[in-house]
């Protein structure tokens, strides 16, 4: 017995289509009140909205296409401009309306033309008056096309004078969309997120045959578990789900337990995931490479993550250039006095020590710094002579080659290049670490 | 009782009920020409003269419609024109140019348009105009050339008039207003436009051709009519096909208008906007529930709609939102309270974050950074949290500056409603700002 009841389509129709749309019921069926019989007029534009992954074109394309709706399907993110989106929406309404001739493309260029093409193409007796949906997903690249086609898509209806609504779904909401001076509202329909509960279902539908569904429904619980407060995307989850699988179900497979022994199975499984939600979760490492270090051993070892290859071998100078880059970013040139000088006088304890939390440059990111000031830090900070060799500059420059420094402002060469470094506290502390160098002394904010 | 309604009610067949959807469907969605016009007598009557002087006498003119959006300016002027064309005179000697700002958006798109409405193609063939004006002016003498001495009047109506005046040097409407001025063809020029300060907007030499004649749409009824506008807008015509259902139908609009229920919704109602249209809309949802076991609207079926209408989106956002977004999302709100609305980047928001999970939290694991920053990243997405100066290619992404799009009594309410809120984090979001 469906839930859905609609005088237009057959029951057995209508079963289908409910056990292909798991958890949307209720989404689905306002969607059918409003769209009414075929050769009905519905709103001129409806506006959904949800979550990523909330399941807002696989639905909307089931029941089209379940249902047998005449409708066209672009994305905006594929057709990027106003005369790409303009003359794939006529080539697809073409195929749309007979079989048989599957034309070339339509040159469109301007919103004017298309409304024209689009009210000649459905004249035909094909459609005999029932309505043409056009579906927009991604719709939010829409504000960045010309000004007049979002209003233009709202009030298609009006303009062609025929029987065609326009559906825009995206993540963002309606309020971001509207234009200034105001437009036809559509009707907005939200696609709520999956409950916890809803997740457990949807990804539980997935289990490979080999096992028993309550076997795959435990896992599914585990990995809820650990990557539910972080993710709640279903297609995430259910990638970390496809991918993690094998690994959960080794101890069944080498016979150390039984399909029961949860507690066993979560032993093995958790630091694994924990150490996915570092890697793959974040697609430091793809995931063909995960999968290579499951078969491998059971200790996934040392995994060598997108961010890894960022610490290079730096040759000595270019280390303590580095970290001189580093100290000049992130300490005030006014406390280079008494960090880099061995006499410095009497200072003032209140006014310097007196810092507020927010102006912490660890928390407001580096500054700019001229060379002068990275070469006084870098021969104070370093034991022996060093010569301001054409080697040290050339050092510099590779080091804003790898990015670890950039170069800020203008070419101008009256006042001499600023450079800004750009690593995190972390690496400079490892780099740090391989000479001997205590940076943490030498920073203003750790005083 | 019950077993007599019920046998009453099961006569809405399925073919009424059709018939039914679709008239209404017709009226809310669709604008049918037929719709009635409400309170707006003398503005039809202003401009029911203007265009008969036009069209039976001979003047140009120039007037425009002002009003908001939804206030009904394109459905008086189709009621107009529909009256009009009922004169034989006028059906055979009218010429009319519909032009929109939304989709001619510069004058050669125009001029293409106009040659298009008036038929004027042949005519032009092949020629290459030195201006705009000589090539209006050809069309118009070409319409003179008809059959009779006397041209045709023509009578051009620019719908979405603000886009048209930011086309370069205002041409083509220099161009019209010049030509009604200049008396050659009874010309009448109608502009419809949703801002008030149209005229601030015209150019000098623009402005002195047009016949500053306005007509304004003040969506000027209080509750009382709105309430009589429902009720007209929900009858069934006397033409309908099912007479019995016809009057059941009527009786129960009736009594809708008079339950109290029905009156509050529509009260909330007219007090977020006036407009007919955002009325349609709402009649429309409550319609979409009308089957054959549910023929008779009840003011649940109201009700609904109007919640329907009514949500608040970003709630809903907020809603669907992880816990470790929801906990960020808090962080932010935390620094807007403390630096008074400052601009923030991801490390401060990292630290304020770590600054809970060390001493406050219990339910929360301390997630690396490269997660929080994919959440981070993630709420950038959804457009909850924007760059203060755009995209910027130089700065690193931790300390891009942010600013939150939600406000504070929005995240306490979203939180509320947030299913499964671990306490430490509910505790953390009304903790004031010297909790440290």
């Amino acid at each position: 017995m469906p839930n859905f009841e609609h005088p237009e389509y057959p029951e057995a129709t209508l079963l289908h289509l409910e056990s292909m749309v798991p958890c949307r019921e209720s989404q689905v069926s306002s969607l059918l009140s409003v769209f009414g019989k075929r050769q009905h007029f519905s709103f001129p534009s409806i506006f959904i909205y949800g979550h990523t992954s909330s399941g807002k074109t696989y639905v909307i394309q089931t029941v089209l296409e379940t249902l047998e709706l005449p409708h066209l399907f672009v994305n905006c993110i594929e057709c990027f401009t106003s005369r790409l989106l303009l003359e794939e929406i006529l080539t697809q309404l073409q195929n749309l309306s007979s079989e048989k001739k599957h034309g070339s493309r339509v040159p469109c260029d301007t919103f004017n033309d298309f409304v024209r093409l689009f009210k000649q193409e459905t004249i035909t007796q094909d459609l005999q008056n029932q309505t043409v949906y056009i579906v927009l997903d991604k719709a939010e690249q829409l504000r960045e096309m010309e000004a007049n086609v979002l209003p233009g898509f709202l009030r298609l209806q009006e303009f062609t004078d025929r029987n065609v609504t326009v559906i825009f779904l995206s993540e963002i909401v309606w309020e971001l969309f509207r234009p200034n001076t105001g437009c036809l509202e559509p009707f907005t329909l939200y696609f709520p997120d999956y409950s916890i509960g809803h997740l457990q279902k949807i990804l539980s539908h997935y289990h490979p045959p080999e096992y028993s569904a309550d076997f795959y429904a435990a896992y599914i619980n585990i990995l809820l578990g650990v990557f539910y407060t972080v993710c709640r995307d279903l297609k995430e989850l259910r990638h970390l789900a496809a991918l993690n699988f094998t690994k959960y179900c080794e101890p069944v497979v080498r016979g150390e337990a039984s399909e029961r022994d949860t507690r066993r199975l979560w032993k093995n499984i958790e630091s694994h995931l924990k150490k996915a939600m570092q890697t793959v979760y974040l697609r430091e490492i793809s995931s063909s490479q995960w999968e290579k270090i499951q078969q491998d051993d059971g200790e996934p070892g040392h995994l060598k993550g997108l961010s890894a290859h960022a610490h290079v071998e730096l040759p000595y100078y270019s280390k303590f250039l580095l970290i001189a880059a580093y100290l000049a970013s992130y300490n005030p040139a006014r406390t280079d006095k008494r960090f880099f000088l061995k006499h410095h006088g009497k200072i003032k304890k209140t006014n310097f020590l007196k810092k507020h939390e927010k102006t912490s440059n660890h928390l407001l990111g580096p500054k700019p710094f001229p060379l002068d000031r990275l070469l006084a830090i870098l021969y104070s900070i370093v034991d022996n002579k060093v010569a301001p060799t054409a080697n040290i500059f050339s050092q510099i420059t590779s080091l804003v080659t790898l990015q670890l420094l950039t170069l800020v402002g203008h070419d101008d060469q009256l006042d001499g290049p600023k450079y800004k470094c750009t690593v995190s506290l972390d690496f400079i502390r490892a780099i740090a670490r391989t000479v001997n160098f205590d940076i943490i002394k030498y920073l203003y904010d750790f005083l | 009782m019950s077993k007599r309604k019920s046998k009453e009610t099961s006569s809405a067949t399925e073919e009424c009920i059709s018939q039914v959807q679709r008239i209404f469907r017709e009226r809310f969605c669709h604008q049918c020409p037929s719709g009635k016009l409400f309170g707006l007598e003398l503005q039809y009557k202003h401009l029911l003269e203007l265009l008969k002087r036009t069209t039976i006498h001979g003047e140009s003119n120039s007037a425009l419609i002002i009003g908001p959006r939804g206030s009904g300016k394109t459905m008086l002027l189709n009621h107009v024109l529909k009256e009009l064309m009922e004169i034989k005179q006028v059906r055979e000697n009218l010429l009319q140019v519909h032009l929109n700002g939304l989709l001619q958006t510069n004058d050669k798109i125009a001029l293409k348009e106009i040659t298009r409405q008036l038929q004027m193609e042949n005519v032009v063939g092949d020629k290459v105009f030195g201006s705009f004006a000589e090539n209006l002016s050809f069309l118009l003498e070409a319409l003179k050339k008809g059959d009779r001495e006397n041209s045709c009047p023509v009578l051009f109506i620019l719908d979405e008039f603000d886009l048209f005046v930011h086309h370069k040097n205002q041409t083509l409407l220099y161009n019209l207003f010049d030509i009604s001025q200049s008396a050659q063809t009874p010309v009448t020029i109608i502009g419809l436009t949703c801002r008030q300060d149209i005229l601030e907007l015209l150019e000098k030499r623009v402005k002195s051709r047009f016949s500053h004649r306005q007509i304004y749409l003040m969506n000027s009824f209080d509750f009382k009519q709105y309430l009589k506008i429902f009720k007209e807008q929900l009858y069934l015509p006397a033409e309908f096909s099912d007479k019995t259902f016809t009057q059941k139908w009527n009786k129960n609009v009736q009594s809708l208008s008079e339950d109290k229920t029905v009156q509050d919704v529509l009260r909330n109602h007219f007090h977020c906007s006036k407009d007919l249209r955002s009325l349609h809309m709402l009649l429309m949802l409550a319609l979409s529930s009308i089957t054959v076991s549910h023929p008779f609207m009840t003011g649940a079926d109201l009700l609904e709609a109007s919640k329907l209408c009514r949500m608040d989106s970003k709630a809903n956002i907020v809603h669907g939102l992880s816990v470790l977004e929801i906990c960020l999302i808090i962080a932010m709100k935390h620094l807007n309270d403390v630096y008074e609305g400052e601009p923030f980047n991801f490390q401060m928001v990292y630290n304020e974050f770590q600054k809970f999970i060390q001493r406050k939290a219990h339910s929360m694991y301390n997630f690396e950074k490269p997660v929080v920053m994919k959440a981070f990243e993630h709420l950038l997405q959804l457009e909850l949290i924007k760059p203060v100066d755009g995209p910027s290619v130089r700065a690193q992404r931790e300390y891009q500056l942010m600013k939150l799009l939600l406000d504070n009594s929005q995240i306490m309410d979203a939180l509320q409603v947030y299913p499964n809120c671990p306490t430490d984090v509910k505790q953390w979001a009304t903790s004031s700002l010297s909790w440290l």
